[in-house]
């Protein structure tokens, strides 16, 4: 069940993929939108480790050694691939070349503050790229299920985690909703077909404004 | 200039309490067999300096879990449950970067700088421990620079000289590691003559590089890992 959730996510995420685009994909849903990557975007994809251009995960026989995504997954080559140190790589990143990066969330808040690294005193393994992708993005869009294990709310008012950047977030997709983040409010833009309003409006501890129209499902 | 050297001359340089570069991101890039020769060597007391902690005991993991290093600056340790647990044990003391923010900090050592101003972690817990100023009226963090006494790296090609060529995604963290240290040490799969790499071709030119060690044979690291993913 879950797993279909987490695929569903990724679906509607890939239309957020408009061709031509430099994208980057963060670990777990975002990294699933490969799956549902139409060729002819002919988008190019940036991997922290040093690739533009980064095609989809190989299989065992046709992995090569040298040749992994920052999720360490082995992966081939788009036409048109580079490869750079990581210098540069962030230097892509922080310089504003990244035109949309999917991340996923363990908090959002309404004013669009992400919080996805840590949990004090229980996980702190580090921030890596995450830190410089969400600040930096052109677009930020944030891939995650709208609650977490407990099936508490993970879009809140305000985020109780530490922060990974301050107002960072565009878009949120999850498995019940696609959520804008504009000027500081969170605005329902679409719901997915199996629930309804009452549900996303329940399960969101936030203010959502809700469109006086018939919403867009997916 | 022949720089090429036998591995365990090179590596016995390395003396307790000195701190480490060692290139790689996962396992392409990785000096394995240069951090094999420093664990047989016994330096203890280190401050490594790499972007994670490879896979548990695989790479600069076998000396972190040997208890060679007292401190690690890294970006990330999510896929090193034996790393974070021996930080949570305060057997290991860590301190993370941004993954760009790492790597510019080492450019930074390697560019003879000081350090560098930066809006990265602003309004974040990173910010609360460091200088916070102001230039052309935007807030930024003021990052300092990293250096090491040696750079243990991994090149795909290397000659006599030094010169330096890296494969695919194996690049990431060498080349400016091999800038930012007082000795580089260079471990090349394969080694060709001065004069034969088209000068265009090459990545890390050889005045940067201190040692060259040429892998006879690539040991089972350097091979596909079964962790890792497949599509």
């Amino acid at each position: 069940m879950s797993l279909d959730r987490k695929e569903k996510i990724a679906r509607r995420a890939e239309r957020e993929i408009k061709a031509g685009l430099i994208v980057n994909l963060g670990i777990g849903i975002p990294t699933m939108i490969l799956k549902y990557l139409k060729p002819e975007k002919h988008v190019m994809i940036h991997s922290e480790n040093g690739i533009l251009g980064m095609k989809s995960h190989c299989s065992r026989q046709d992995a090569d050694r040298n040749l992994i995504d920052a999720g360490g997954g082995y992966i081939d080559l788009d036409m048109g691939a580079s490869f750079f140190d990581s210098v540069l790589s962030f230097s892509l990143v922080r310089n504003g070349r990244l035109d949309i990066s999917f991340l996923g969330a363990l908090e959002i808040s309404a004013n669009g503050d992400l919080a996805n690294w840590m949990i004090p005193g229980k996980y702190t393994p580090g921030i890596g790229g995450g830190m410089e992708l969400a600040q930096k993005a052109r677009r930020l869009v944030i891939t995650t299920l709208h609650t977490n294990r407990k099936g508490k709310a993970k879009i809140l008012k305000s985020c109780t985690l530490p922060l990974t950047a301050k107002s960072c977030v565009d878009r949120i997709i999850t498995d019940l909703s696609v959520i804008d983040v504009v000027d500081g409010k969170l605005i329902l833009v679409e719901r997915a077909a199996e629930t309804t309003v009452e549900e996303i409006v329940e399960k969101t501890d936030a203010p959502l404004m809700i469109p006086d129209r018939e919403l867009p499902q997916f | 200039m022949d720089k090429t050297t036998e591995i365990n001359d090179a590596v016995s340089i390395i003396k307790d309490g000195q701190t480490i570069m060692v290139g790689g991101f996962g396992g392409p890039g990785t000096p394995f067999i240069l951090v094999e020769a420093l664990l047989e060597h016994g330096a203890k007391h280190l401050t490594l300096i790499k972007n994670e902690a490879n896979l548990p005991q695989l790479g600069v993991s076998r000396l972190i879990e040997a208890g060679r290093v007292d401190r690690l600056i890294t970006s990330h340790l999510g896929l090193n449950p034996t790393a974070l647990e021996m930080m949570n044990k305060n057997q290991i003391e860590v301190e993370f970067s941004p993954q760009g923010i790492l790597a510019e900090r080492i450019r930074c050592g390697g560019a003879g700088l000081f350090g560098f101003i930066t809006d990265i972690g602003i309004d974040t817990v990173l910010s609360q421990k460091k200088q916070v100023i102001t230039v052309n009226g935007r807030k930024g963090i003021v990052e300092s620079a990293l250096r090491a006494d040696v750079a243990l790296i991994h090149a795909a090609v290397g000659d006599d000289f030094g010169n330096l060529i890296y494969e695919k995604s194996a690049r990431n963290f060498n080349p400016a590691m091999a800038t930012a240290a007082d000795v580089v040490i260079a471990e090349v799969e394969s080694l060709v003559t001065t004069g034969t790499l088209a000068p265009d071709s090459i990545h890390t030119p050889g005045a940067f590089v201190d040692h060259v060690i040429e892998i006879r044979e690539l040991t089972e690291e350097y091979a596909i890992l079964e962790d890792y993913v497949f599509g």
